[in-house]
């Protein structure tokens, strides 16, 4: 059954598509059209579909967002977002669309390509993957993305690059005049022996709106070369946020995953990875810091499509007041993915008796020389560890915010592109110390 | 004045009584040595003394410089110069011991209204301090316990209490499981802390410990009171004779 609701914004969708029908620049076009179709058919999920069981959108949807207009944030505004070497390399979206004045593109090191997406719709590697690493054949979210979106990071990484400079991408919500929506795109793209670090943040100018963000990042990783991509939620507690991001990795590849998620009142992750061919490997890590009425869905998706390809996956998450977490992990093995280790572990605190937890790990192996593990645990915080830390003169609410700040740390610890590691514990902390007041 | 004076106190764990009717006076500067036979509630009443929340008194109160314990959260009991060293000390992954130290020492002196340490006087102090136990710099750096052997662990709440400098330590079993040597660190560490304002109540199960940490009152503890009172003599004699003996006497003291 659709409600009413859900059909009005679809054709809300449609009507925005047309306005900016002019807009889209003609190579792009028969796939954003073909998108459009995708949307059509596919509507969007109830929570009778099972992978959006736990997660429903129908509030998303009777929200009436537009695009924003055009960007008009200034440099203090976004101070605070910004880790401190961001002046290196940084995009920086505004509602979604680009923000030049406010990016720093100048000083870009020989080998790496990096910009917004729309100015590079002729590259190579842009033709040759976008569009064909995240499914919108099936995916109702990716198919909107693809159909709506303008701009978006283009990375790219010629043969054998590497650099210690990370490249910061930094997306910023405005509703502050009307609900907005965005979609931004990105694609990274790594050449053979090439090696990326970068950090995506998404942040929100406050607000009593909402903005609703529909990102989705393509990531497509050659032999032998790696990326580290961390991925930092940290919106207002009244926005909603659905992410697409899928890598394929080829041989010898690796992928550093990191999703942190600290705000945001509907945030649905869906991460795809596929190992497509031998020795890949796929380290992802997540971490959940909620409170409040926040409702988190960390879906993933690991293709073991290859022999010898490695994935590990840890997730974690510290859920206070009201708040509400899921993790739905599927490992899927192919019957020709011999020799494949795949590990995932999803571990949570519950702070509240009002904060739950749905974990889901699930393995599908068709392969007979494997090793896979799953597991997950959900509990609270250990009186014992309490106790001795209260005893030795440390407050109820210090004590807790340090024993759950470590539980965090194991997964912020992973994160190795160093200024935006200490920036995300800064907010995880404060976010702890606050939460236990 | 008295530091702690424990009258008449009475306390149960679920629906078990454990201590019942214990009183004990310690005055500054003094050390007092409470033994007794497993299961006489010697472990319990330093977790009433500390604050643990699983025992409910059921009787009598507890004074410390004056001022009614029980009342006190155990973070207030600590600041109040309270110092438990912990029979089985917690481990605590992801906290490192100076991160810790630091912030204890810290909500410590703001409840006293004195300025938060910084990181060069705080490593001043904590260098002066690991000598005492002979805490190697790694060690501050490890997560609170964590790996640590038995002996490592007992040293480190020796180390803390050295850091924290409290008025009043109660050390529960700090020898148990120690080896002679581990043993002889521990009771240096105690030794080094003495002084005329500060007091010990060593909770143990063997006189071994109190050839190293003299005594100047020695308490058998059974069945939930004290029993008996005496000087270092006594904790000899119950090496001895064990304390089978005192059990008849109480059984005696009993029939009549």
């Amino acid at each position: 059954m659709k409600s009413q609701g859900v059909e009005t914004s679809n054709t809300d969708y449609l009507r925005q598509f047309q306005e900016g029908e002019s807009k889209i620049i003609p190579q792009l076009l028969e796939l954003k059209k073909q998108a459009l179709t995708n949307f059509e058919k596919l509507g969007f999920p109830t929570t009778k579909n099972e992978e959006w069981k736990y997660t429903n959108v129908a509030g998303i949807l009777k929200s009436k967002f537009n695009q924003a207009g055009e960007p008009g944030l200034s440099v203090n505004d976004i101070k605070y977002f910004l880790p401190e070497d961001a002046k290196s390399i940084l995009l920086v979206f505004e509602n979604g669309k680009f923000n030049k004045k406010l990016s720093h593109i100048e000083n870009i090191p020989a080998g790496l390509t990096v910009g917004d997406i729309s100015e590079f719709s002729t590259h190579h590697a842009v033709v040759n993957h976008l569009g064909k690493i995240a499914h919108h054949k099936n995916e109702s979210f990716v198919a909107l993305n693809t159909a709506m979106f303008h701009q978006g990071a283009f990375i790219y990484a010629d043969k054998k690059f590497t650099s210690d400079q990370s490249i910061h991408l930094l997306f910023v919500n405005d509703a502050r005049k009307s609900p907005t929506v965005s979609y931004p795109r990105n694609l990274v793209v790594a050449e053979n022996g090439s090696s990326l670090k970068i950090s995506e943040s998404y942040y929100s100018m406050d607000s009593a709106e909402s903005s609703f963000c529909n990102s989705v990042t393509e990531m497509f990783i050659h032999d032998n070369a790696s990326v580290e991509f961390c991925k930092n939620e940290s919106e207002n507690n009244n926005d909603f946020h659905i992410d697409y991001t899928s890598a394929f990795l080829q041989r010898d590849s690796v992928l550093n995953m990191h999703t942190i998620t600290s705000g945001g009142k509907i945030v649905r992750n869906n991460l795809r990875i596929e190992l497509l061919k031998e020795n890949g490997s796929a380290h992802l890590n997540g971490l959940m810091v909620t409170n409040g009425e926040t409702h988190v869905d960390n879906h993933s998706f690991v293709d073991h499509a290859s022999p010898n390809c490695y994935s590990n996956e840890l997730y974690k998450g510290v859920l206070d007041d009201k708040s509400h977490g899921i993790f739905n992990g599927r490992i899927y093995v192919r019957r020709d993915a011999q020799k494949t280790n795949a590990y995932q572990s999803n571990k949570n605190i519950l702070l509240s008796d009002e904060a739950s937890v749905n974990s889901k790990p699930q393995l599908e192996i068709y392969a007979d020389d494997v090793k896979c593990s799953h597991g997950a645990t959900t509990g609270q915080l250990d009186p014992e560890a309490m106790f001795y830390l209260r005893s030795r003169g440390i407050s109820e609410n210090e004590s807790r915010a340090l024993l759950t700040s470590a539980f965090a740390e194991e997964i912020l610890d992973r994160i190795t592109i160093v200024s935006q590691r200490e920036k995300i514990k800064d907010l995880i902390h404060s976010r702890l110390k606050k939460g236990s007041e | 004045m008295s530091l702690l004076e424990i009258k008449n106190l009475k306390a149960r764990v679920e629906d078990k009584d454990i201590l019942n009717g214990i009183t004990l006076t310690v005055k500054p500067g003094e050390v007092h040595a409470i033994m007794g036979p497993n299961g006489s509630g010697k472990s319990t009443l330093a977790s009433v003394l500390a604050g643990r929340d699983e025992y409910e008194v059921t009787g009598g109160e507890v004074l410390f410089n004056g001022k009614d314990l029980l009342d006190l959260s155990p973070e207030d009991r600590a600041r109040q110069g309270m110092f438990l060293a912990f029979q089985y000390p917690v481990e605590i992954p992801g906290v490192t011991n100076a991160n810790f130290l630091k912030t204890a020492l810290n909500e410590i002196r703001k409840s006293k209204n004195l300025q938060p340490l910084d990181s060069k006087d705080f490593l001043i102090l904590m260098r002066e301090k690991m000598k005492l136990v002979e805490i190697d710099k790694a060690m501050t750096q490890r997560s609170v316990n964590e790996g640590f052997s038995g002996g490592e662990k007992k040293r480190n709440e020796i180390f803390q209490m050295a850091m924290l400098e409290p008025q009043l330590a109660i050390l529960d079993e700090t020898d148990s499981g120690l080896d002679i040597d581990a043993l002889r660190v521990v009771a240096n560490g105690v030794n080094a802390l003495r002084n005329k304002e500060r007091s010990f109540v060593v909770i143990t199960h063997y006189q071994r410990l109190l050839d190293y940490i003299v005594p100047d009152f020695v308490h058998v503890l059974y069945n939930g009171r004290i029993v008996k009172s005496g000087n270092k003599d006594l904790a000899l004699e119950l090496e001895e004779k064990g304390y089978d003996w005192i059990k008849e006497e109480v059984a005696e003291g009993a029939k009549i």
